[in-house]
This record gives structure tokens, sequence and C-alpha cells, in this order.
């Protein structure tokens, strides 16, 4: 079978009810790991349909939400900024407010609570930024966990700060100086210690990839995003938002955003790709925008690929946006039609960090950047009654050392 | 017949178990590949297995994580190592060749020109770690139709549900991972392999080999007291890890021997046919 971008006869956002029982969303996702992960996949997905159904279970993690995290986190109107671009209205939902300053927060409670209704007593954890990582070792903290965190020794380097975070916070990092030593490595090491431990081990994954059910439980984790949105904007703005507005690397912001919204049918969810230095140049992050279908870490999705099926390395300013792959979702939401990617360059991006602390007094992560970035194009071609909603899936206190560095200063 | 179970059929009359290396093709260039393969063959190999190389290999140790850097830095290809095969088969048309490795360069050629492609170059049996038996239902048929065999993975903690999957649509050998964990791992319980074995061979008449965690020549003699096949991968590839590429072959080859005089050795029961 050539995989090629199946054309889609019906229209699936109509009734959205993905992923099916293995795990399919359309033709990507499922489970495609070896053997020796079978066994505990199967375990996890059991557990994880009996917790999400489970009363208790939902109490706590909303408990956890409220006091822990300090949700829901406010939608907020960049009105300077909107004033300053002249067209559409901008919103910003503020992730970046929550405890440990990002989206990941949300998905890493959720899962360790899973971890401790499994009795697994170590989590481990894959990380880029180092953002999944420190929320990992928080919650793993919070909870009286064993935590150990994979990062790529690149990424170790570029965020030194991150990585002091998880180490106060009890956590050990391994780095990891395989293949290209970024999130991919990490993720492909962390997997082979899941595999080794596996009887006491819980695997955290950061992101709306891997095999299932990881792409359908962190988007569940994260829905709570797009879920208070729903209720926030009609209260704020009088209405939903025209066009949902989120950065995608693996995905887990823009899905947790995303999500309630499939269903608003005149709702536009546009994704922001990591476009590096221009998809031109071949160094960038925009797998949807201009990768092929594939095989990876579990799941089946669109990947940057060489011509011989080897994965390429990629290339983003932001390191939570600097992965090959990207969720199954979002795959099938693109041949589907119900989402369109696009992406934005490294310039663009650091234009819009820059623009949104002086015009707003808020510091974004370079990943939400992009976001920011694409809703600052798209405005001023809209009218001023129209409502863009952005996920500011993070703060950029993280990032003070690459914007120095871009801006020709060392701190 | 084909050559896989010619292989075995002739093992299984003479009370022997098959020993099966593995390395990675194009390790520590594309260029030795085939003296590799012969190398190995001459050195006792009943079958032998070849990686494809992939740079993301997440089943794997370190040790054939490393083999697949080099033999990509070196310009391996999946195109390349159907190529290699294709010409070891002019001169060897009995070894059965089986090609271990994942999914996505596969996919990326394509099935049904990858399954045209093997057939002609002489494969015998495909095993792609991360395509278990439910996710690649068109795929084991697209190569079942040319004749090569689908090979799967079994694990100690396989359900007996998938050990019942398994055994219904395996053909040629089912490959038994001895350990929790990856590739190239510390020694194994072989007493415990044993009894897995003998729950696998309850369900089905596939012959069973056993890799992961094989490091000595005690250890594969152990193993072929009881199973159909035993396969050495991590301990081959780190003694073409400190040879220079001429002399590669060789010390792997000698490196073969020593198992391979260990699994002669050993005689047992022929298993239910």
């Amino acid at each position: 079978m050539q995989m090629r971008a199946p054309r889609v006869e019906r229209d699936p956002a109509a009734s959205w009810d993905f992923p099916d029982e293995r795990g399919h969303f359309g033709p990507y996702g499922g489970v495609f790991v070896a053997e020796t992960l079978q066994a505990a996949l199967g375990e996890l997905k059991d557990a994880y349909e009996a917790a999400r159904q489970d009363p208790a279970f939902r109490a706590e993690l909303a408990y956890e939400l409220e006091h822990y995290v300090g949700r829901p986190s406010p939608v907020y109107h960049a009105k300077r900024l909107s004033d300053e671009l002249g067209g559409a209205q901008i919103y910003l939902k503020r992730e970046d407010l929550n405890h440990t300053g990002a989206h990941k927060v949300n998905n890493t409670v959720g899962q360790a609570l899973l971890a401790r209704r499994m009795g697994k007593r170590r989590v481990i954890a894959e990380t880029g930024a180092g953002q999944h990582g420190v929320a990992t070792a928080t919650v793993a903290a919070r909870y009286g966990m064993e935590c150990v965190v994979y990062m790529g020794t690149e990424d170790v380097a570029r965020q030194a700060q991150n990585v002091y975070r998880m180490k106060l916070l009890g956590a050990t990092v391994v780095p990891v100086s395989s293949g290209s030593r970024t999130l991919k490595d990490a993720l492909n090491e962390a997997m082979r210690d899941w595999v080794t431990n596996v009887s006491n081990t819980f695997y955290i994954i950061g992101t709306v990839a891997g095999p299932h059910p990881y792409p359908m439980m962190v988007r569940d984790f994260n829905a709570v995003v797009g879920k208070e949105c729903v209720t926030q904007m009609p209260a704020l703005a009088g209405r939903q938002p025209d066009v949902v507005l989120a950065c995608v690397g693996g995905g887990s912001n823009a899905m947790g955003i995303f999500h309630a919204y499939i269903a608003h049918a005149g709702v536009r969810l546009m994704g922001v790709e990591a476009g590096g230095l221009g998809i031109e140049t071949g160094k960038h992050a925009a797998t949807l925008s201009a990768g092929s279908p594939g095989v990876l870490h579990g799941n089946r999705t669109y990947l940057m690929q060489d011509e011989n099926g080897q994965i390429t390395e990629t290339h983003s300013i932001s390191a939570g946006l600097d992965y090959p792959g990207v969720g199954p979702e979002h795959a099938w939401l693109k041949d589907t039609g119900r989402a369109e990617y696009v992406s934005i360059t490294d310039d663009e991006a650091l234009a819009a960090f820059h623009v949104c602390c002086r015009t707003e007094g808020i510091i974004p992560a370079l990943e939400s950047s992009h976001a920011v970035a694409q809703a600052m194009k798209l405005a001023p071609t809209m009218a001023k009654d129209r409502i863009l909603l952005v996920n500011l899936s993070g703060r950029g206190d993280k990032d003070m050392h690459t914007v120095a560095t871009a801006s020709g200063l060392s701190l | 017949m084909s050559r896989i179970a010619a292989v075995f059929a002739k093992l299984s009359a003479d009370g022997r178990s098959a020993l099966i290396p593995f390395v990675t093709a194009g390790d520590p260039s594309p260029s030795v590949t085939v003296a590799m393969l012969r190398a190995l063959v001459k050195a006792g190999a009943d079958v032998v297995e070849l990686g494809v190389p992939f740079s993301d290999p997440m089943a794997d140790g370190p040790t054939i994580q490393r083999s697949s850097e080099r033999a990509l830095a070196a310009g391996m290809t999946l195109a390349k190592v159907l190529d290699a095969v294709a010409e070891y088969r002019r001169e060897d048309d009995r070894t059965p060749i089986v090609l271990m490795g994942y999914a996505n360069p596969i996919e990326r050629m394509g099935h049904e020109a990858f399954a045209t492609r093997a057939r002609a170059a002489g494969v015998d049996g495909v095993l792609v770690v991360d395509y278990p038996p439910e996710e690649c239902e068109d795929w084991a048929a697209a190569i079942s139709g040319v004749g090569i065999d689908p090979i799967f993975l079994l694990s100690p903690t396989s359900s007996a549900q998938r050990i019942d999957g398994v055994s219904r649509i395996a053909k040629g050998y089912i490959y038994y991972v001895s350990l929790k964990g990856v590739s190239g791992a510390s020694n194994i319980d072989t007493t415990d392999v044993e009894a897995a074995i003998a729950r696998i061979r309850a369900k089905t008449n596939v012959p069973v080999g056993v890799g992961f965690g094989i490091r000595d020549a005690a250890t594969a003699a152990r193993i072929a007291g009881f199973a159909d096949a035993v396969v050495v991968g991590s301990r081959l590839v780190e003694e073409i890890e400190r040879s220079s590429p001429d002399e590669a072959p060789a010390r792997a080859g000698a490196v073969l021997a020593g198992f391979a005089d260990a699994v002669a050795a050993v005689s047992r029961k022929a298993p239910v046919a």
C-alpha cells in the first residue's frame, strides 16, 4: 500500500468521534510498536478507559486542575495589539498563566494521577524545550514519584535553565546523544527505558503522538482548554471566535483548543507550524505543510523524511516545535479539511514575540509566538468585528537566552 | 518448498537447531555486505537476518543503533540492501535471507513495489519490528502473495490471545524476543525462555527461534537444546564495530564460528512435525 493523502467522501466533522477502538484517525494513528510494548499499551488503554469513566478520578483531576494548576485560565482581549493591526479582534487563551508556565501540565497531572491509580511508582518522560520535562518533574514531586527525563544533548545545551528546574524538582535528567540529539531521539530513548522497566514504570508522553492510546489520552487531558473557551468566549466577546489558532509541533496545545471546536462548523481551525528558515530552505519543522505520510514512534502520520524513508532533521528556533512528526489526529484534520495548517518562519515568530511583549505586556513562548504571528498576518485582512482566538500555550521566560542571542546580545 | 521451510526441515531431521546471525546491512559500509553474507554462511549460518538500517530504531539498544547510524552515514538504503541480496543470490541459492527493519523505509518504497523487488532479489522473509499483525494485514498479504514469509515477534509479555493471533498467521518462523528490553541487553534466564517456547509450541507447528540477549556460546547451546533457532545479533555487531571495514567479515565470521560449534554440538529431539 502506497500511503497517499486519501480523498474524503463525507464530512467526518459532522460527528467527530475519533479515534476508533484501535486508535485510528482515518488512516492515521494506530499501534505501530514492537511486540515487547503491546502488553504495556493494552494495560494503559484499559486503565485509561476505566479511569475516564470513573467519577472519582474525574473529580480528583478537576480538583487538581483548579487548585494546583490554577484553572480555568483566562481568555484575554488583546485590545492594543488588535487596534494596532486595525482588523479582527485578537483574544488570547492564557495557558501561559498555568502553574509551570504552559499547557503541558494539564496532561502531566492527568497521566500522573493515572500512573498512581495503576500503582506505578516511577514516571519517565521525553522533552524537547524542557516544558514537558518540567511539567512531569513537577507532578512527580507533587505525587511523590521517582522521575527520569530524557532530553537530547542539543536541547540540554539550548535549555539549560529548564534542565536545572527539573533537577530542583528532584528529577534525573538523562542527556541523549544518539541520532540528531533532539526530541525524537529522547523519545526513542524513553521508549527503550519503558520496554525495559515496564512493570513499575509509567511513560508520560508529552504530545498527541505515539501509539494509541496516547494521542487520544493527551488530547483528552488538554481538551479542557477548548472546553473553557467555548463557555468563556460568549461571556467575554458575545460569541464564538471566527478562527482558532494554535502552534503545532507534536500538536498537543492545538488539539487541546481545537477539540471542543471541531463540532462548531462555523469556526475555522488553523494550526501554525514552524517554518524555520523558510520551507524552501528545507530547514524547518512544518511536517503537515511539507511532509508526507509514514510510520514513526508508534503511529502513522505525516513525517519529515527523505526519499529512502529515513527521518530527516528539522529546524526551528523554538525547541518545542522541533519535531519531525505530528499527532495523527492533526493528519486526519488536515486530510478532511476540517483544520488548515500554515507555517511561520523563525523571523516572523521573533517579530511577533517582540510585538506581543511591547503592546500587551505578555512575554509569550517562542512556540506560541508562531500562532501570534499568524494571527497578526490574518487580523488586518479581516473586519474589526471578526474574532481570532489564539492559544497562548506558554510563557517565554525559558526563551530569554534564545531571543537575546537572536538579537545579537548575550545575557 | 521455500528456502526457510527446507532449512528447518533438514535441521529438524538432523535433530539440530538453526543458527541465525543478525548484522545490519551496510555496516560498516555497503560494499562489504556481500562479503559479510559470504563469511557468515561459511562460518555456519543456517539463515541470515539482514538489518535494514533506520534513523530511529526504537526497539534496538545502543549497539544496533550505532550500526544503523554507521550504515546510513555510509549511504546504505533499502534499495541497496535488495541489490546486495540479489548479488549474493548469484552464488548461493540455498541459504534463506530474512530482512529485519522498521516500517517507514518499506512504506516509502511502497508495499507492492517492495514485494516485487524483494522477490526478484531472492529475499525469503521480512520481519518489520513495528508492524504488529493487526496493523499490517495488507502488507502481510502483499509479501505472502509473492512467496515471502512475514515473520512476527512474540515476547515474555505477550498474552495468550496475542500468542494465538501470531500463531494463526505466522509463516517461516516465529521470533521469540527472550527478554523485556531492547536488543543487546544482558544475558537471559533460559529456564523462563524454555517455558515460553513450550507455550508457543502448543499453538503452532511453525519453528520458533529465540533472540535478544544471547551473548556467548554457552547460552546459545542451552537455547539450542529446546528452540528451533538461535539468533545472535549484538555480539556480532560489536565485533564489526571494533573491526576495520576490510576485516569486518572475517572477524564477524570467526565469532559466529564459535557459536556454530556450540549449537552444532547440541542434539535435540525433533519437534512434533
